[in-house]
């Protein structure tokens, strides 16, 4: 049978505020185990929570870029369940009346943009870090009440890449307003995926899984395409799907059965005595909404519209806040209208230089003047844009212009009819075979003959003028 | 002249007029605890002393609030040997303000659950008035130090009657404040929003110069109350000529003992002899106080006991266990006593699926009510009196096989935690048994210098606080 694949994902979001969340302790990550500590996230007897207001206004900060509605009241309330990371035995969260809800983001499918809902935008406080040995475990309380950011999405999402593009989409507008690390390997940003099947067709949702332990983009994928294979096998078969928590075990590459519902908990959520409800008015709503920047996807829209690029190129010039300024700069500076050209920079070249050297695009600290001046280069047609690509290469070792490269290795390419038809000719007499092909109406053989002639001039023949000389010489001889 | 049977503020008095050494008040006091607390015990590990910073008046803390390297182990064996690091708010301005914090801490009921200080791990405290009597509870054992002059003053914690029921049964002045007055930081939480700590003193003066101390806003404590603390020693020895009084009607009805509704009557007339008019009123949601009260301090108890899990610190099963859920279970299985296991229970049902609309939810609701009703009369009236406790001090185990009797003894106090409002109980005179009976008066929120005003001139006109228990 065919099945539509349901998806949700819940995102929990470290916020990178200084201290913690109901404490002065600091955040900071990866310190000596246990030395960011205090009574109070040790909640020992006696210790109070003090709401940190910062988190406060990263919270709306997020919840209001993803287009949610913020709450004008809001409360914290206990969860209550006992493990030894928790050391209150309790964890502060929100339950009915959630910092905001009913929002959504906008993601860019290769199938055109899909809007994915949010359903709310909570706060809560981190557990602390399990560490087991052999037959002992030890904890480390410092992540203990680092203000965490839940992020509930609807179950709009209807297949692995969904949820991948989704996830890439989300990360992309939280780094834009600077208020988490959204790195998964420190685990300041997790996610959580629940998934279910139906018949093709059928509205009633079927039953779910909740699957753990996801630890980068590609996981959440595999274990979604894990899951859908299990669930698929499962529902022909007629076996029917237990609405349980599984594992992803990275290493076997599969879920496995962590708990079923039946042993589910039983959280008794009640209002967090210790903290007074919060009233977010609508001054501070609006003040938090006027220090928002621009995000990935209006700052997509504006880049299609004064920049004439296309969706897909304005969308991963976009991804990053910091490139996407680079690349504004490169575009304003850049002396024709059409900006396609260092669009395709952008996306060629300098993403292939970045991801060699495993940095950003503006990481790669090449002036947006020096960068216009080499592609000014091509256009002229002055170098091929295989020179150019070494030239790039080198520009970001040297920290060299464009210009100096140029004149120093004499890279000028030949577009001298002249000079290229004197190396035409010569390849012409090497080649008698490729040229018979050529009257034949083999295409193939005249790119073979420009090749040659490109190597013959050391690269700095004009692959264009050559093409036209070459032409010229096979079509009259 | 001993100085142990002093107030607090005849004791500075002395100190001001070099007549005498905090020093020799710390001696005098032991050589107090030494004659008598074998017959009260109303401190506990009274072997088990320590160095302190001897600087100014002592005051006494009960055992629920934390006391830098001192033991704050709530008379609890799950809290075995916990020592905390940090001083809880109220000792951090005691100390500020140069008195000394004693050393031994006193009983309670485990957890402040309970009203007798009979569940208690270290046993019970005994009446100073009758050795054979509970001395109240929670904070019984404040209560008897001071009445005991084992103590010049003491702190105690009120939930839901701890420190003005106890102060009833032992003839002493004890003031639940204001919900948000006095900072909760340090205080070993019982319910969050009931719990408040507050003095039990000898007098009038001291209860007005020990909330003085201890009040203010917290930076620490979210629920406390950013408002200007007034000196309370300026509500002292004012006229209450013309103060408008209310007198419940709920409060006077079967299960209040005749004699205690005789001696609340009297007090009564005294307060209008001394220019007080009074009228009786109603507060008709008088009678689901209780029950509203064990749904919501339990609840709010069974989560913020539930941190006592052998994990970092108290007591831990020396048992053989299996797993993590083992150790669990017989920590807690063997650390808390059978009161504090039955409220973790009735709370822990009140708040699970299913039962938390019915249970928790309705008695929020019905909290409400019961506020409003004390709201309505406060527009009115400038304090409301009533007896503090149905009863004097009953006999050790009298009650303590039914737990519902027991909970019935808090029925005139707890409302004013569920109101967050503040009460006082004063003495109003003795039984046939020569047992102390308590006068309860209460006013709106942050009005305390009410109270301080309306019990000072009682007390002074009235003078029970001139006769002590014969030990």
């Amino acid at each position: 049978m065919s099945y539509e694949v349901v998806i949700g994902l819940e995102v929990h979001l470290q916020l990178k505020t200084r201290t913690k969340a109901f404490c002065g302790c600091s955040t900071e990550f990866g310190a000596e185990p246990n030395s960011q500590v205090c009574p109070v996230c040790l909640g020992f007897p006696g210790s109070l929570p003090v709401f940190n207001l910062t988190a406060l206004d990263y919270g709306i900060k997020v919840a209001l870029a993803l287009n949610c509605t913020i709450q004008e009241h809001t409360k914290f309330d206990r969860k209550n369940y006992f493990y030894p990371d928790l050391p209150k035995a309790y964890q502060i969260s929100q339950y009915d009346l959630p910092l905001s809800k009913n929002g959504h983001i906008d993601v860019e499918l290769k199938q055109g943009p899909k809007r994915v809902g949010i359903t709310r935008v909570h706060m809560e406080e981190d557990a602390g870090k399990l560490i087991h040995q052999d037959d002992y475990s030890c904890v480390d309380y410092n992540r203990t009440g680092i203000p965490l950011l839940e992020i509930v999405s609807e179950p709009d999402i209807r297949s692995p890449e969904e949820a991948y593009q989704y996830l890439v989409t989300l990360k992309s507008i939280i780094a834009y307003l600077d208020v988490s690390d959204c790195d998964m390997e420190k685990g300041s940003l997790r996610c959580d995926a629940n998934i279910s099947l139906r018949p093709a067709g059928q509205i009633e949702l079927g039953t779910k899984t909740e699957l753990k332990n996801l630890n980068s983009f590609k996981a959440v994928k595999d274990a979604l395409n894990f899951e859908i294979m299990r669930q698929t096998q499962a529902l022909d078969g007629g076996v029917k799907i237990l609405q349980e928590t599984r594992l992803w075990d990275e290493k076997v590459q599969q879920t496995i059965s962590m708990r079923t519902k039946e042993g589910a908990q039983d959280y008794r959520y009640f209002p967090e005595p210790d903290l007074p409800e919060i009233k977010i008015t609508q001054e501070k709503i609006n003040e938090v909404k006027s220090s928002l920047p621009e995000l990935p996807h209006e700052k997509m829209l504006r880049f299609t519209k004064e920049y004439g690029l296309s969706v897909y190129d304005a969308g991963i010039l976009v991804y990053s806040k910091a490139d996407a300024s680079y690349a504004e700069e490169c575009m304003k500076a850049y002396f024709s209208k059409d900006k396609k050209a260092v669009a395709n920079w952008f996306n060629g070249a300098l993403l292939s230089e970045a991801n060699a050297r495993n940095s950003s695009l503006s990481g790669l600290k090449v002036a947006a003047a020096n960068l216009i001046e080499l592609i000014g280069y091509v256009d002229r047609e002055e170098i091929s844009n295989l020179t150019a690509k070494v030239v790039l290469t080198e520009m970001i070792d040297t920290k060299k212009t464009a210009g100096t490269i140029i004149k120093e290795k004499s890279l000028i390419q030949i577009s001298d009819t002249g000079a290229l038809d004197k190396i035409a000719r010569q390849i012409i007499e090497e080649n008698p075979k490729s040229v018979a092909d050529f009257k034949t109406g083999k295409n193939n053989a005249l790119m073979f003959l420009v090749g040659q002639v490109m190597r013959k001039s050391g690269g700095k023949a004009n692959p264009k003028v050559v093409q036209e000389v070459l032409k010229g010489r096979l079509t009259n001889a | 002249m001993n100085l142990y049977s002093l107030t607090a503020h005849e004791l500075n008095e002395l100190f001001k007029a070099k007549r005498a050494k905090p020093q020799e008040a710390i001696d005098s006091l032991n050589s107090r605890i030494e004659e008598v607390e074998g017959k009260v015990k109303a401190y506990v590990r009274v072997n088990h002393r320590s160095q302190i910073d001897v600087k100014g008046v002592p005051v006494t803390i009960t055992d629920n609030i934390c006391t830098e390297n001192l033991f704050t182990e709530c008379c609890s064996k799950i809290l075995e040997g916990f020592k905390p690091p940090y001083d809880a708010t109220v000792i951090r301005k005691l100390k500020d303000a140069g008195t000394t914090i004693f050393d031994l801490k006193t009983n309670m009921d485990e957890f402040a659950f309970g009203s007798s200080t009979e569940n208690s791990c270290f046993g019970p405290t005994r009446n100073p008035w009758n050795t054979s009597c509970v001395p109240g509870g929670s904070s019984g054992g404040s209560a008897a130090c001071v009445a005991a002059d084992e103590a010049i003053w003491a702190l105690g914690s009120d939930t839901g009657g701890s420190i003005r029921q106890p102060a009833s049964f032992c003839g002493v002045v004890g003031l639940k404040p204001t919900y948000g007055r006095v900072s909760r930081y340090g205080l070993i939480a019982f319910a969050s929003s009931l719990d408040q700590i507050g003095p039990i003193t000898k007098d009038v003066e001291d209860s007005a110069l020990l909330t003085n101390i201890i009040s203010g806003f917290d930076p620490m404590d979210s629920t406390s109350a950013n408002i200007p603390v007034p000196d309370y020693t300026k509500s002292l020895g004012i006229d209450i000529k013309g103060i408008k009084i209310g007198i419940p009607k709920e409060y006077f009805v079967q299960g209040l003992d005749p004699e205690v509704k005789i001696l609340a009557h009297e007090a009564i007339a005294k307060l209008k002899s001394l220019g007080a008019d009074y009228k009786e009123v109603s507060l008709p949601h008088t009678e689901y106080a209780v029950p509203v009260y064990y749904i919501i301090a339990t609840a709010e108890a069974s989560s913020n006991l539930a941190r006592f899990d052998g994990v970092q610190y108290g007591f831990r099963t020396k048992g053989k266990i299996q797993n993590l859920i083992e150790m669990y279970k017989e920590t807690r299985g063997e650390g808390f006593g059978e009161e504090a296991k039955r409220r973790i229970i009735l709370g822990t049902f009140a708040l699970s699926h299913g039962y938390y609309d019915a249970y928790y939810l309705r008695a929020l609701k019905v909290r409400t009510l019961i506020k409003q009703d004390f709201d309505k009369v406060f527009k009115e009236f400038d304090c409301i009196v009533t007896p503090t406790s149905p009863t004097t001090a009953f006999k050790i185990s009298e009650k303590a096989e039914d737990p519902l009797e027991m909970y019935l003894s808090d029925i005139y106090t707890i409302s004013a935690n569920l109101a967050g409002i503040p009460a006082i109980s004063i003495p109003c005179g003795f039984t046939k048994d020569n047992l102390p009976v308590g006068l309860q008066i209460l006013a709106k929120p942050f009005a305390e210098e009410k109270l301080f005003t309306v019990a000072h001139a009682y007390e002074q006109n009235a003078g029970w606080y001139k006769i002590k228990p014969k030990l």
